[in-house]
């Protein structure tokens, strides 16, 4: 841990400047190889069977008539999956058991009940219809708050009741700041559950070699050189036996961390056969089943502020809906506490979590991952203690900003927030959206009846997560080590002078080829298109957790550049050796190794290359042969937990900031929000590249925008079955809602980070949600209208509406 | 199951004379037989447009569509675009140029969209992409650079069809 110190964005060639993406052209082309491309020879082809219902006993399973249908090689119970795949790896203490073809039981809808391979899927999608299973249904747990009732039916009889997990935890002077607070504003609100719905489902194709023991996948996964081991323990393969293959990812936003599901439901139909199976999800197996859902949280919240509107203390209870099973423990809320406090100088925090089970399918990660409806509460708080306390919106927040000297900051979490200038982005977004003309436009349009709300949110983006997260809320001891989560980058110069980078991270829609390029162009002088990227297996000994908590630019330029350092330097003592120089008075400058001050005097990339590759002569100071380094870069600002947990230590300390202001038009009367535009200031630190940046940031916010207005998992109330099995249900943002969107950037640099980075992926998402809120609030608030639940759907906002219209 | 059905298909200039099921898709025709993996299946009910495809210079879903319905149709799909040397089609190089694309997935079935729209209305403006490419999912851009891209291949084509003309002239 050291602060590096880094030179102005100014004098740097590379980093920081819109360079083309080198992943674009196979992109463009049809060539990049997604899961579904992988084609094998033998391949079968695999489909699932799913339960109808949210609950309920499997009396019997016939799969006689499936069997007997020409091209059918394999079905699969769960009672014969279990045979040869282990449960999926639960990372919480719980003894909630996860299998991924449920056996006796099932406990949502969309639960995998039988597997089939096939020659074609076609057909093993008509022998999934021709399997007979015969249920006994059971209640259906669609509401959480009942569900946590001593009395309701469990989802697990293994657990004692539906709440798996409790915890409350005090930061500071809780109670003390409530009784001094000159104002405790209580709000409520629900955030309901949202899916990643990637337009790519998660895939798989499972090759098991009966001879050798061995097994080969393809999958469109993140963590096949995070946690490979968890795969082979699902499989049972021994760890050195499994080869885990990245595929070019068709979207994840947090959804394709793992998907053990798919993963084990092929490798148990390969297993079962003998031969190579492909099982790519179809679109409801992706939404009903996957990994794709997000927090489903109701809160119940307190904000303690002083006199003059100094915060003083936060108490967030919450109920979480975690569905059947609790696969990430609670980590979305190890990740909330990252920065509950948002960008102020709150001093105490009372965090209470019940984490529930219902019959739906179980949380997964999906951008924004716990820290989303964190900031949504938390804004609204602060917009409804400006409102109670009479104090401008702007001037609250104002009032209570950590302020650019006060940093690191530590927040009562333990937390540390690294750099920021909150007031400058403030001002700034307040200058670029031009809020007296859109006030006056609100008049003339009130005067007409029309209903015009202009939305502001100053919120946090916590990057570079510290796996610790997952599991530091469980007991009073740590049970396991605090973990710095790291990033490999291997880094070769052959004998012509032509570098390669391999990195441990698959290709998710993001653009670690381009980052890659810059930073090793970077430090070498060399242009960036000249540098080939490419991506390594779990046999590669990489050791990666690839992209998630915006994490991977910042940890894939510190490997990059400790790679490339490294063989830079090496290169730079095989030079001076065959120049007869010191080392010390050799530089690389433009690809260059030449003597400092004397640049006649030099070699190029390739004449290095071949020295250090062919020509070891032997003499006293001559290098050993070959350029090639691998760098694992471990978290750069990392503290552990004390054992009390009253300090959890600094797990997310690049802290990225934003500050949104969407404009809004309601009809109160159809309910229908339109944005007629958006404008952002977004600090992520030194931008690596603004042009892909842009486009994290402006994916985020539309993202965002489908949380605010329409993204919703819905259950029956009285079966709990799924009502939004497909995207014709399941609604997601269009090119008609989305407004242009300005954007600009002030750059705080991370004293952490190679070249001051800060994450900037899931920022968009996690601040449209309550900015949006906070502008529909600001349309209707001649009404009375007060938002606290998401998505505003149009009936939801009639809804609001009229509820507002009763109170008065 | 019920007879092979015989097509005669033209895919991006080649003709093809197949045996196929009635049932099977265009898009999984294109993909399993004649292994073009650059047409994306998102949805297969056709919400998402990742499959779109040109059938006789048409923009269609290929996931709603039996291969055995196009007898004597001529199919332009993502592969017809870029030239073997590698060279991009404007269509392309306009989406590389303003970032229009990030995963990929949705990405062919854009460009497709795009060119129909291209060869009916040269140089669109917002609205008329929008109107074009309207139903067409993305889950990562936020559709702005998409937009931004066709207007910009709209550009890039009548600079170069006015470049190839002053040529022919010379």
């Amino acid at each position: 841990m050291s602060i590096v110190e880094e030179p102005v964005t100014g004098t740097r060639r590379w980093v920081g400047q819109s360079v083309a993406r080198k992943e674009d052209p196979k992109l463009l082309t049809g060539r990049a190889g997604y899961i579904g491309d992988v084609v094998l020879p033998g391949m079968l082809y695999g489909a699932v069977l799913k339960s109808p219902h949210a609950h309920a006993k499997i009396v019997s399973i016939d799969t006689s008539e499936a069997e007997a249908l020409p091209g059918v090689v394999v079905v699969l119970t769960g009672a014969a999956a279990a045979e040869l795949v282990d449960p999926m790896p639960a990372f919480c203490a719980e003894p909630v058991e996860q299998r991924a073809i449920a056996v006796d039981r099932v406990r949502y809808p969309g639960e995998a009940v039988a597997a089939v391979a096939a020659t074609d899927r076609y057909t093993a999608e008509d022998a999934c219809a021709k399997i007979r299973v015969e249920y006994e249904l059971l209640p259906a747990l669609v509401d959480p708050v009942a569900a946590m009732e001593p009395s309701a039916t469990r989802v697990h009889e293994t657990l004692d009741s539906n709440v798996v997990f409790h915890r409350s935890l005090d930061w500071g002077d809780v109670d003390g700041d409530l009784a001094r607070a000159h104002t405790v504003v209580r709000a409520k609100a629900r955030w309901h559950r949202m899916g990643a719905h990637p337009i790519e489902t998660a895939g798989a194709v499972a090759s098991w070699d009966p001879y050798g023991q061995s097994m080969t996948m393809y999958s469109n996964s993140n963590f096949i050189n995070f946690l490979p081991w968890a795969f082979a323990g699902i499989l049972r393969v021994s760890t050195n036996r499994l080869r885990m293959i990245p595929c070019t990812v068709g979207g994840s936003f947090g959804s394709k961390h793992l998907i053990t599901k798919v993963v084990s439901i092929t490798g148990a139909l390969s297993k079962a056969c003998g031969r190579p199976v492909q099982y790519l999800e179809d679109r409801t197996d992706n939404v009903a089943a996957n990994d794709n859902v997000g927090c489903d949280r109701i809160y119940d919240a307190e904000l303690a502020l002083a006199e003059d509107g100094e915060m003083l203390g936060l108490v967030l209870r919450i109920i979480d809906d975690y569905g059947a099973y609790f696969q990430f423990a609670h980590g979305q809320h190890g990740n909330a506490v990252a920065q509950p406090v948002g960008p102020y100088r709150i001093g105490s925090l009372r965090y209470d979590v019940s984490c529930v089970l219902t019959n739906k399918v179980q949380q997964g990660f999906f951008r924004g991952a716990g820290a989303d409806p964190g900031n949504f509460i938390l804004e609204r708080l602060v917009d409804k203690a400006a409102l109670e306390m009479g104090i401008d919106r702007v001037e609250l927040r104002r009032r209570n900003f950590i302020q650019p000297d006060q940093f690191p900051y530590k927040i009562p979490t333990g937390n540390i927030y690294d750099s920021g200038d909150y007031e400058a982005v403030l001002d700034r977004a307040l200058e670029i959206a031009g809020l007296d003309r859109w006030r006056e436009e609100q008049e003339r349009l009130r005067a007409e009846g029309r209903y015009l709300g202009i939305g502001l949110a100053s919120c946090q983006e916590r990057s570079g997560y510290n796996a610790s997260e997952w599991w530091f809320l469980y007991g009073d001891e740590a049970p396991l080590p605090a973990t710095s989560t790291p990033e490999s980058c291997k880094i070769d110069v052959d004998a012509m002078g032509g570098v390669r980078a391999t990195i441990g991270c698959p290709l998710w829609g993001n653009s670690p080829e381009t980052v890659v390029g810059q930073v090793v162009a970077e430090e070498f002088g060399i242009d960036p298109s000249s540098v080939s990227v490419a991506y390594a297996d779990s046999t590669s000994g990489a050791i990666s957790a690839g992209p998630g908590g915006s994490r991977v630019t910042i940890m894939l330029s510190g490997a990059t550049r400790g790679a490339a350092r490294t063989v830079k330097d090496k290169m730079i003592r095989v030079a001076a050796h065959a120049m007869e120089m010191d080392p010390e008075d050799v530089e690389c400058v433009d690809g260059v190794f030449r003597a400092k001050g004397a640049p006649g005097t030099s070699m190029t990339m390739a004449e290095v290359g071949m020295r250090a590759h062919l020509f070891n002569d032997g003499t006293e100071g001559a290098e050993s042969s070959g350029l090639v380094a691998v760098h694992t870069y471990d978290h750069p600002y990392f503290t552990p937990p004390t054992a009390d947990r009253s300090d959890l230590g600094a797990f997310y300390p690049m802290v990225s900031h934003a500050c949104h202001i969407p404009i809004v038009e309601v009809d109160p009367e159809t309910g229908h929000v339109e944005l007629r535009a958006y404008y952002v200031v977004n600090d992520c630190g030194t931008v690596m590249n603004p042009a892909l940046v842009e486009g994290q940031v402006i994916g985020g916010i539309v993202q965002g925008i489908g949380a605010a207005l329409m993204e919703e998992y819905r259950y029956g109330d009285a079966d709990g079955k799924l009502e939004t099995p497909t995207l014709r249900e399941y609604l997601l943002p269009s090119m008609h809602e989305v407004p242009e969107i300005v954007l600009e950037h002030l750059e705080t640099p991370s004293p952490f980070t190679e070249y001051g980075v800060k994450g900037a992926g899931e920022g968009g998402r996690l601040v449209a949600p309550t900015a949006i809120a906070s502008a529909v609030d600001d349309a209707l608030r001649p009404l009375g209208v007060w938002v606290d639940e998401l998505p505003m759907t149009p009936e939801r906002v009639v809804g609001m509406v009229a509820d507002a219209q009763e109170r008065r | 199951m019920p007879d092979k059905v015989r097509i005669r298909i033209t895919v991006n200039g080649t003709r093809h004379d197949l045996l196929t099921e009635p049932r099977t898709l265009l898009a999984d025709l294109l993909r399993n037989d004649l292994a073009l993996a650059g047409t994306h299946l998102g949805c297969e009910q056709g919400v998402c447009g990742a499959c779109t495809v040109l059938v006789d210079d048409v923009a269609t879903r290929s996931c709603l569509v039996f291969a055995a319905q196009l007898d004597g149709a001529s199919v332009r799909t993502v592969e017809s675009l870029a030239g073997a040397d590698g060279t991009l089609h404007p269509i392309q190089q306009a989406f590389t140029q303003e970032h229009g694309l990030q995963c990929g997935f949705c990405t062919p079935g854009m460009l497709m969209g795009a060119c129909e729209l291209l060869e009916r209305v040269p140089e669109p403006d917002r609205e008329d992409v929008e109107e074009a490419l309207g139903g067409n999912l993305c889950r990562c851009t936020g559709y702005q650079n998409i937009v931004r891209s066709v207007c910009t291949a709209g550009r890039l084509m009548s600079e170069q069809q006015q470049s190839e003309q002053s040529g022919v002239r010379a």
